[in-house]
């Protein structure tokens, strides 16, 4: 017993290092397991402060980018309104529109609430964006997030009162699935951890046709993300000898990382049922596969 | 200014600078990340135990995690500087102790030369370390061996372009 603690105080220094070295990697990999910076907590509201502090300053020079995205995007949005589109008399004979256009019919899926962003880096492996909403405000884990002129940058991994953590695109263990415009083929976006400009586009069949230049929306099957927002275009087919049946595509992300402002935190409001179908699925197959039907 | 608040401003000033000018610099190259943060354990004085060097080094590290959102990622690497620290400084020290009364390592208190060795070796364990890490987890070795002495070489630039425009008063160590 006495040896033992004669080790102990001989190599006190060394087992301690060895125990700060053993929290931070334990810290380190459970974390990134679930690609998630949770823990944060109180430290994500400490941080938060700053960030805000330092993102007041840093948002006037970028006004004038800010305010033509939204100025595009208010654009399109305008296109959109009811007035631009009039009715022909066609009452001739009456047609049913099978689609209602009255509110009757129509329900709300997608809830978008605005933030700010309050730090941003794009110089790690695995970068991650802070909102200065949080579960105050009525932002979830899992929502998608999109710049301020529609275009995909992330999703929200972790939350605290007031501050959410992102996890953007340009973060080597996101998936995203996207599709192409053009065919509707759907694969994944993922990122190589090399140049912040450029995103990877993988599982697209070679029998679609593509072409430089196309673009890649966000897929209708997502559950966090709404559908057909831009995610790039795509830059370069890369030759992939490894697969015959799949492209590997070069894209250039439409978000603008290194300049991040204003986004839109998405809500999807059928995520819970949708997600509670696919589970309840699962455990019906499950049981049918044990009784043998 | 005692030791204690003038280790504690610079704690700050070194974390926000790390964090609001170098981090936030647009993206040079993708195998650049300019470091700089960790100079503050480089200067940290002689006379504190060893072990609250390491507990320094943590906690360090993991401020700036908490500005990053990896956690544990930064914390590792410093407390890995911060054990191997005092063994750099018992080799370069000047063997001939009357010389040696300073309370710091400076470029002045243990010559140019050790100095830049002292901070050639912690620098590369640092990054090491971190790119150990990232390599872990995702990526070809070579592009990272690259990174290693791409993102070494900016930090020492960084390190003596420090020393040189901010040469700190050299206090001498007392008996009080």
């Amino acid at each position: 017993m006495r040896n033992i603690f004669l080790f102990i105080r001989r190599y006190f220094t060394f087992l301690s290092f060895l125990a700060l070295q053993f929290f931070a990697l334990s810290l380190l990999f459970r974390f990134n397991k679930y690609h998630r910076a949770v823990g944060l907590g109180k430290a994500n509201e400490i941080t938060g402060w700053f960030n805000s502090k330092y993102a007041n300053v840093d948002q006037y020079f970028h006004l004038k980018k800010e305010s033509d995205r939204i100025h595009k995007m208010n654009d399109s949005l305008l296109n959109l309104l009811k007035e631009n589109f009039m009715k022909r008399d066609t009452s001739v004979n009456a047609v049913t529109d099978s689609i209602p256009y009255d509110t009757l019919g129509h329900y709300r899926r997608y809830y978008y609430r605005e933030a700010e962003v309050v730090s941003n880096s794009f110089n790690f492996d695995k970068n991650y964006i802070q909102l200065n909403r949080g579960s105050r405000q009525g932002v979830k884990d899992n929502m998608g997030v999109l710049n301020s002129d529609g275009s995909l940058v992330g999703i929200v991994v972790n939350v605290s009162e007031n501050f959410s953590q992102v996890m953007s695109l340009l973060h080597v263990d996101n998936r995203v699935s996207a599709m192409m415009k053009r065919s509707g083929n759907s694969g994944t976006i993922s990122w190589d951890g090399s140049n912040p400009l450029y995103l990877t586009l993988k599982n697209i069949p070679k029998s679609d046709s593509v072409a430089v230049g196309d673009t890649v929306l966000t897929s209708e099957y997502s559950l966090s993300f709404p559908p057909r927002h831009l995610i790039g275009t795509v830059v370069a087919i890369l030759t992939d000898k490894s697969s015959s049946t799949f492209y590997t595509l070069k894209i250039k992300a439409a978000a603008n990382f290194q300049n991040l402002h204003h986004v839109f935190v998405v809500e999807n409001l059928d995520r819970d049922e949708q997600e509670k179908l696919d589970k309840e699925t699962k455990k019906k197959i499950e049981e049918s596969k044990k009784t043998g039907r | 200014m005692s030791d204690l608040l003038k280790n504690i401003i610079r704690f700050f000033i070194f974390i926000l600078v790390q964090v609001y000018v170098l981090f936030k610099i647009p993206h040079l190259h993708r195998l650049i990340t300019p470091y700089l943060y960790f100079l503050f354990i480089l200067w940290l004085p002689f006379s504190i135990p060893r072990f609250w060097q390491l507990v320094i080094g943590f906690l360090t590290g993991l401020t700036l995690d908490f500005f990053t959102g990896q956690l544990g990622f930064h914390a590792a690497a410093c407390t890995l500087i911060a054990y191997v620290r005092p063994f750099v400084i018992n080799i370069l020290s000047p063997k001939d102790s009357s010389e040696f009364n300073y309370r710091e390592p400076s470029p002045r208190a243990l010559g140019w030369t050790p100095y830049a060795i002292y901070a050639l070796v912690l620098t590369f364990l640092h990054h090491g370390y971190l790119v150990f890490l990232q390599w872990l987890s995702f990526g070809n070795l070579v592009s990272y061996l690259i990174k290693l002495v791409a993102t070494t070489g900016i930090s020492l630039l960084l390190i003596f372009t420090v020393e040189l425009l901010f040469p700190r008063k050299l206090r001498y160590r007392t008996n009080a």
